[in-house]
């Protein structure tokens, strides 16, 4: 008992996402403590590639079949994946913090009864105890959890934990047709945003607040992320005053981001909006005012008129990339 | 119908966060705390649904005294009657939602909104383990609900789009921003709301799986370059991003 590992892996369009990749790794360097280890389960009708998962430590793979589980079922996903822990005696549980993940581990959590650390950033295990850093407030604070009892589940933030580059390994891939799939809470449709990255998953975003001065100049901040291939982002003073869309808000009540590059445009960094980005690798800040508290946390600032620096930049980017 | 809505006192966004002597709160000098924004979407939600489909509406709290505060403004934006299910004692998601759950079946609410998470310990997770532990239908982080008869449709925000769900009552729903536009209570609201009753009770007791260990700010940023004034500085701030952070 509880010397199994159990990975759950989304998979979009019949493609496995990057944080599930991040999360077999994570399962396996787990596994690797107490030589446990590590299976998948995904759900789905057909799905690319499930056999590399073993590339990153999965040993097997729980296929379960259906036309139906290609887009999410919160029933039959939570119903399937409680099952699978109690067959297996699985005591780690890894999902990715994806819309998906948050939806599901919590109903796994209570199902199973069991331990549940959301969002987790860091964890220490020594092969028995298990405890996680989270980040709570937005990000203004972190909080150490250990977590107790026979299961214990984590979701981890994605771009936070490698995925790293994959061995040879292929993982065996059980296929478990599934007849039954609950619908009573079903998915009808999946309508696509004309947005083709979303800030939460992107590793490059660009945002504009205020000092963008109104909807018309946002093409500015479109175009800069259109060539670093970026998503757009914006702060909560903008999504307000409705220039932009609340899904591509960054902050306390928008989304944490922890992207490679933010890139920040006229943005001044009101507490609640660094909350929700001060974790980026990189920062660069663009602001008139040099006294802007987002130059607190910027790698890079620049103290100047977005509307030249940015036509500036976008030209230098253009002519590095040429090269 | 009975419809419930699950509120909770947070503070506010604009708070700076402080820890504690204990090292594992904050301190909670020079903190306002608010009812949590996302909340106030679900408790629009309540009283719109209230005022298509009929029935009324109660708030149900758990914590201390001081969420009293966030109740009655629930009240005064419309909430019918309230109960504060009083523990002041930290708990778990898992053993909050095990007392909303045995409380919401006590008042038989049919269906129940929530905040899709609450703005101090950012889980996202009570609504849809409530949802779990009533046998409830769930649809979480809600930005287009509409319910007609027993039928439910609503629109979930995922990365790149919106999932359109199909369930039926019993549910929960948990409100994100953009699902409506809250109102702000009214004079008369605010006073008919001090002469509804709170019904006071214990929160029924359960076991925490998650302990705190402790609660740390991170890591200060070291103070980056300003690489200069206007638009000549651009080079360099490619070259950077290029050679240093090799980010492009």
């Amino acid at each position: 008992m509880g010397n199994k590992i159990l990975v759950f892996i989304e998979q979009r369009d019949g493609h496995i996402k990057k944080s599930s990749f991040e999360a077999a790794k994570t399962a396996s360097e787990m596994a690797a403590k107490t030589g446990a280890e590590v299976e998948a389960l995904l759900f789905g009708s057909s799905v690319e590639g499930m056999e590399k998962l073993g590339g990153y430590g999965v040993k097997k793979v729980f296929f379960y079949k259906n036309a139906e589980l290609d887009l999410y079922s919160t029933k039959t996903y939570t119903e399937l994946t409680s099952k699978q822990i109690t067959d297996s005696g699985a005591g780690i549980v890894l999902f990715a913090n994806t819309a998906m993940g948050k939806d599901l581990a919590p109903r796994v959590a209570a199902r199973t009864d069991s331990a549940l650390g959301m969002d987790v950033v860091a964890y220490v295990y020594d092969g028995n105890d298990l405890s996680v850093t989270r980040p709570v407030f937005a990000g203004k604070a972190l909080m150490d959890l250990k977590l107790t009892g026979a299961v214990k589940i984590l979701t981890l933030r994605p771009n936070v934990f490698a995925a790293g580059a994959a061995s040879a390994d292929n993982a065996e891939v059980a296929v478990i047709e599934t007849a039954s799939v609950d619908s009573s809470v079903k998915v009808a449709e999946v309508k696509k945003s004309d947005e083709k990255l979303d800030v939460a998953e992107a590793d490059i975003i660009v945002s504009g607040g205020r000092g963008v001065k109104g909807p018309e100049h946002f093409h500015l901040v479109e175009e800069l992320a259109a060539l670093l291939g970026a998503a757009t982002g914006a702060s909560r003073a903008v999504v307000d005053a409705g220039w932009r869309p609340h899904g591509e808000q960054v902050g306390q009540t928008g989304k944490t981001v922890s992207p490679t590059l933010y890139i920040a445009l006229g943005i001044s960094g009101a507490i609640q909006h660094l909350a929700g980005m001060r974790s980026s690798k990189y920062i660069v800040a663009i602001n008139k005012d040099k006294d802007a508290p987002i130059f607190q946390v910027a790698d890079y600032g620049i103290t100047g008129d977005l509307f030249e620096v940015v036509p500036a930049l976008i030209e230098e980017i253009k002519k590095v990339k040429a090269h | 119908m009975k419809i419930a809505v699950c509120v909770s006192h947070v503070p506010d966004t604009a708070a700076k966060i402080n820890i504690g002597a204990d090292g594992k709160t904050i301190d909670p000098n020079g903190v306002t705390y608010v009812v949590n924004p996302y909340d106030e979407f679900a408790i629009e939600e309540a009283l719109k649904t209230k005022e298509a489909a009929g029935g009324e509406v109660i708030a149900i709290s758990l914590g201390g005294e001081a969420n009293k505060e966030t109740i009655r403004k629930a009240l005064a934006m419309g909430v019918d009657s309230a109960v504060l299910l009083k523990d002041d004692n930290y708990r778990d998601s898992l053993s909050v939602a095990k007392a909303l759950a045995e409380e919401i079946k006590a008042q038989n609410a049919e269906l129940v909104f929530f905040g899709k998470q609450s703005v101090d310990f950012d889980n996202s997770v009570v609504g849809q383990m409530t949802a779990e532990l009533l046998n409830y239908n769930c649809v979480s982080v809600v930005v287009s609900f509409k319910l007609e008869g027993n039928k439910i449709t609503a629109e979930r925000e995922i990365e790149g789009g919106k999932e359109v769900v199909e369930t039926s009552l019993p549910a929960i729903i948990t409100a994100q921003k953009g699902l409506n536009e809250p109102r702000y209570a009214s004079l008369k609201g605010i006073m008919a709301a001090k002469k509804k009753t709170i019904e006071e009770k214990p929160a029924a007791a359960a076991e925490n799986k998650v302990e705190v260990l402790g609660l740390k700010k991170p890591a200060a940023k070291q103070a980056g370059k300003i690489i200069g004034s206007d638009a000549t500085a651009v080079p360099e701030l490619v070259r950077l991003l290029k050679e240093e952070a090799k980010v492009i």
